[in-house]
């Protein structure tokens, strides 16, 4: 089948690309752009491993066409980084807190909790569950990847007082 | 899991999809979410030589009340379900039920027009439909229609939709103030499908049912809407003898598989509790 031309930005870089119509957006990613971030874990939009943010929605990008993301605005967890350009918050979280273990399901899980922190910057512990429900982590590290995700909701909040 | 070839469209306007429709017949898809069509193209149970995505095509989205009707339209999110105001104050058990539809990351991608249309026996918004007697839009070539959602279903995937029609918006007469609604979903973990849900909306008038309805979701090849079990509810104090007989009437229809989720008769079984929790439940929220 003929390729299709694709723009879109994605973290921050502005990108343009020929692609087959049924290449998935995690392909995409990691074998067009070379970004490697998301992970291929289950691919059938269970796992939440190659989560990324899609025009400020998490979407499992091995459940999105390349071409549906044409003219959208993409972030990974390359793109994913503290004010001072050094780790963000929850990059931090997850590494004071022993967010990971074997590491798979991190940048799946940061990049979630991204979106959730923005759209909750103050979740309770019942709220940061539910809002991971979509990332399975195979390790069963549940306990520190939900204080991760607390840690980095207070050093934000605490950000954002500072700034104020 | 590479999905077959095919060719991508992305037309701005109902019509336009129309005439797509009409050109490819069976061998076109609409894609809305996708988080049905893709799993299913990767698995190649559906390989269709176009895609037609309904992202850039106006008029599809919104939620809204026009006197007396809720009105939904086939792009909106389950994700914007939750969000919703509107359908929080006056039609609460949609965002009760969207909230235990998948996980985050598929409610901000999959529809309801894409839900309700598919047929898939196990997605929970037709049985819905079928509890608020919802009614469907299609349009297609000769026009438009409206088909009853407790009409619309007649086998797994097989719908009243015509191949050249689409799924614009879905028409909710507004429930009564003070009804009571409640959807009950046993399900086996984060995203399944349920072993057996059921969904409730009644009215109560000075400890009187006046009116009930409800239907279930994934215990037969459609979603079962059941007009006996909401029958024996009206008229009576919602006590142990009506709620029984509602129980059994809406456990007399089902005809689920058997499968990973459980052997028919417990299915059949849960289906049971599930109806009687939610009259319960909706019991307690109903007012009057």
């Amino acid at each position: 089948m003929a390729k299709i031309p694709v723009k879109m930005t994605v973290n921050g870089n502005a990108v343009e690309e020929q692609v087959e119509p049924r290449l998935l957006l995690i392909h995409f990613l990691r074998e067009q752009l070379n970004l490697t971030g998301p992970h291929i874990g289950c691919e059938t939009s269970h796992c939440g491993a190659c989560t990324v943010d899609l025009d400020g929605r998490s979407v499992k990008s091995c459940t999105v066409f390349a071409c549906q993301a044409d003219g959208g605005e993409v972030l990974t967890i390359e793109g994913i980084k503290g004010a001072d350009g050094g780790l963000h918050p929850l990059q931090e979280g997850f590494m004071q807190e022993h967010g990971l273990q074997c590491g798979f399901c991190t940048p799946g899980m940061i990049t979630r909790a991204h979106r959730l922190l923005q759209e909750n910057p103050n979740p309770s512990e019942a709220e940061i569950r539910a809002g991971i429900s979509g990332n399975l982590c195979r390790c069963t590290g549940y306990q520190n990847i939900v204080k991760a995700v607390r840690y980095a909701a207070e050093r934000m909040n605490a950000q954002q007082e500072a700034a104020e | 899991m590479i999905p077959g070839p095919f060719e991508y469209h992305r037309p701005g306007s109902v019509d336009e999809v129309i005439a797509l429709l009409g050109e490819f017949g069976d061998d076109g898809r609409v894609i809305a979410g996708g988080h049905s069509l893709i799993p299913m193209m990767k698995l190649r149970l559906a390989v269709p030589d176009h895609v037609i995505d309904l992202r850039d095509v106006g008029g599809l989205d919104g939620i809204s009340e026009d006197g007396g009707t809720i009105v939904i339209g086939a792009m909106v999110t389950q994700a914007e379900v939750l969000a919703s105001d509107l359908l929080a104050s006056k039609c609460p058990i949609l965002a009760e039920a969207a909230a235990l539809i998948a996980d985050p990351q598929v409610r901000y991608l999959g529809t309801v027009g894409g839900n309700v249309a598919n047929g898939d026996p196990g997605n929970d918004m037709p049985a819905l439909m079928q509890c608020l007697d919802a009614a469907y839009v299609l349009k297609g070539p000769k026009g438009e229609r409206e088909v009853a959602a407790r009409g619309f279903y007649e086998a797994a995937y097989f719908t009243a939709r015509g191949d050249d029609e689409l799924l614009t918006s879905v028409r909710i007469p507004t429930p009564a103030a003070g009804h009571g609604s409640a959807y009950e979903k046993l399900k086996r973990k984060t995203g399944d499908y349920a072993t057996a849900a059921a969904a409730a909306v009644l009215s109560m008038e000075r400890g009187t049912c006046t009116a009930a309805a409800i239907a279930l979701t994934n215990v037969a090849d459609t979603p079962l809407y059941a007009e006996a079990a909401g029958a024996a509810l009206v008229g009576s104090t919602l006590d142990e003898a009506a709620v029984a007989a509602a129980v059994e009437a809406a456990k007399a229809i089902t005809a689920p598989a058997s499968d990973l989720r459980g052997p028919a008769e417990y299915r059949t079984y849960v289906a049971g509790v599930m109806v009687r929790r939610a009259i319960e439940r909706a019991e307690a929220r109903a007012t009057g």
